[in-house]
């Protein structure tokens, strides 16, 4: 049976639910919720947050590697599993550390959830190589586990995830243990994989990058709840909280008074309409650095001084005194001359600034 | 300088060795192939004493190694599943639990025996059979298989490659036969080297519990130094070592090419 096939009998995995879930584990840490969260079939929904957060216990909750707490129910297609231990979820999973075994060889760790299944040895050698094909190891079905490069293993992790035609694909930070450049390609590649495949997939990460090239939707966690859920470009351009904005990119988050459709700075005004905004005597609004513009000092009405210049290669980075509270950094194209000490003016698109709701005190 | 030192400090320990070790091993050999101890080894040398023991004791000999066979049997079956039971749980039980299999390391072993012949003693059956040896030895020989293949588990991040093996849908006996006994070889061998060795040799605890139809080799061993002439035991040492040294180095070889350079955990 081709992939291709196999989409149309298996679908594009489950829809998951997770109801309710929260997690204390025995030695009294709290770490995750309680939170719900739907994930539509077919979809990838990426877990994002910082460690420590919940998004790994969330994952082995849907897993079946965690239980949640009394109350907490998970559901594959509206059917409940939570008291379903992990192999009878028919769930594909990637661990951080791949954990391939070391007793079996490339081809042995690929089939080793269709031997579990009863597929007979024929059946199996072709599913193997289909999938040795797809993830792009061919060559490699012989060597052993401690003979694999590290983006090897990753591949064969998952294509063995992948053999057993999964309900719903995890990944627990499977890029982790790659080194910065392998891990973009293979970001890129895992990218091309999960959109061929069409499965319901959940991925844990840390790396905002990570989540926002993979992601039909991000789930940014915080110290066991949910920040938000959003697609990628939501999360990036209205965020929710604080948090969520300095977490995903680089945001200015300024603290300014607001009066008259303005806001007002030490170093100046700038017209804002941001959505919502009615007139108050402080207000919190974020603003990306690449939505600011460096123009002439000479009539702008928002002003300030270059404190310094980072060169970044594809872009420069420069740090703005004397507009607000602390430096507003933006990002300029890496022709424009710059240096620490001028006085610019900074042009900010009035659609660029966004409402954050005040701090939790 | 420092590397003079190092050396003669080396030269030392090896003499020492040599000097307490060796040559006391070498001479007992030797004794037991000369005629006449008492004249050296110009009176000639001889197998007779060999053929001796091996007439008067091969049931000790057989009754060593189906007991050491049997315990490695027995800690095998048990202590492999206890290991990956106590490892898996990791918690207050589990550990008191492993202190209380790791007991007899630290009790005597005229006093694990004692304690064994006060409780089974009555049944009598049961104390006469060489299976009351083969108790003791199981439980004096089990921490060190528990505690060899818990080493290997540590290593080898078994919590993952059990998770992995589960995600497949491999029930917990197929994982365990699967994943984690062939990924704990290395320990598996080194704790099934470590519990023939002592079973082989063990004297304290047996010397207690047996009986004169269940001798094993070493307590023929000490009934020969007791009762015959010097160059018979002498003899016995020999047939000992024949035995055994091929068993270890045998051991030693097949746990060194499982463990060794491709089967080393990460």
């Amino acid at each position: 049976m081709s992939l291709q096939q196999s989409r149309h009998s298996n679908g594009h995995g489950v829809a998951v639910r997770v109801e309710n879930c929260a997690k204390t584990f025995t030695d009294g840490t709290h770490a995750l919720g309680p939170v719900t969260l739907d994930v539509t079939r077919g979809e990838t929904v990426v877990l994002l947050g910082p460690s420590g957060c919940g998004k790994t216990t969330l994952l082995r909750i849907i897993a079946g590697l965690e239980m949640p707490n009394h109350g907490g129910r998970v559901l594959f297609n509206k059917a409940e599993v939570t008291q379903v231990p992990i192999e009878r979820r028919n769930v594909g999973m990637v661990f951080q550390s791949y954990a391939l075994f070391p007793n079996m060889n490339v081809a042995e760790n690929i089939g080793y959830g269709l031997k579990i299944r009863g597929v007979n040895g024929a059946e199996r050698s072709a599913r193997v190589a289909e999938l040795v094909a797809l993830t792009g190891i061919e060559g490699l079905e012989h060597r052993r586990i401690d003979q694999l490069s590290g983006g090897q293993r990753q591949r064969v992790a998952l294509a063995r995830a992948v053999a057993v035609r999964p309900s719903v694909l995890l990944l627990d930070e499977p890029l982790t243990a790659l080194d910065a450049a392998l891990r973009e390609r293979l970001r890129g590649e895992l990218n091309r994989l999960l959109r061929t495949l069409g499965i319901t997939t959940v991925y844990v990460t840390h790396d905002q990058s990570e989540a926002m090239v993979l992601g039909d939707r991000i789930v940014v966690m915080r110290k066991g709840a949910i920040a938000q859920i959003g697609t990628p470009r939501d999360i990036y351009f209205a965020p929710a909280s604080r948090f969520v904005a300095e977490f995903i990119g680089a945001a200015n988050i300024i603290d300014a008074a607001y009066n008259g459709g303005s806001l007002l700075f030490p170093g100046g005004k700038l017209a804002a309409r941001p959505d919502n905004m009615t007139t108050k005597d402080r207000v919190l609004v974020m603003i990306r650095p690449e939505s600011i513009r460096i123009v002439a000092a000479d009539g702008a009405r928002l002003c300030g001084q270059i404190e310094t210049v980072s060169f970044v290669g594809d872009r420069q980075r420069a740090a703005i005194g004397g507009v607000a509270a602390k430096p507003i950094i933006v990002d300029v194209p890496n022709s424009v001359p710059l240096k620490p000490g001028d006085r610019v003016g900074l042009a900010i698109d009035p659609s660029a600034v966004r409402l954050l709701p005040p701090d939790p005190v | 300088m420092r590397d003079r030192l190092l050396f003669a400090a080396q030269l030392v320990f090896t003499a020492l060795v040599a000097a307490f070790l060796i040559v006391p091993a070498m001479l007992s050999m030797l004794a037991g192939v000369t005629l006449n101890y008492f004249r050296g080894i110009h009176s000639g040398l001889t197998l007779q004493w060999v053929v001796q023991v091996w007439q008067l004791y091969p049931d000790t000999i057989f009754r060593s190694f189906l007991i050491a066979l049997a315990t490695l049997a027995v800690t095998l079956v048990v202590g492999i599943p206890a290991a990956y039971a106590l490892h898996l749980r990791n918690d207050r039980i589990s550990r008191a639990i492993e202190e209380i299999i790791t007991l007899p390391l630290a009790i005597p072993g005229l006093a694990l025996a004692l304690a064994l012949l006060l409780t089974y003693g009555g049944f009598s059956d049961f104390r006469r059979s060489w299976l009351f040896i083969l108790a003791g030895h199981a439980v004096f020989t089990l921490p060190f298989m528990v505690r060899s293949v818990m080493a290997v588990f540590g290593a080898i991040d078994l919590k993952s490659l059990d998770e992995g093996a589960a995600s497949l849908g491999a029930l917990p006996w197929r994982r365990f036969r699967d994943v984690i006994v062939p990924n704990a070889a290395p320990g598996i061998l080194a704790g099934s080297l470590m519990v023939v060795t002592l079973s082989l040799g063990e004297f304290n605890l047996t010397w207690m519990l047996h009986t004169p139809l269940t001798k094993t080799l070493p307590v023929g061993l000490a009934d020969s130094y007791a009762s015959m002439r010097l160059e018979v035991a002498s003899a016995y040492t020999l047939v000992f070592f024949v035995m055994i040294i091929p068993l270890l180095v045998a051991m030693q070889i097949f746990a060194g090419f499982r463990g060794g350079p491709t089967a080393r955990p990460r």
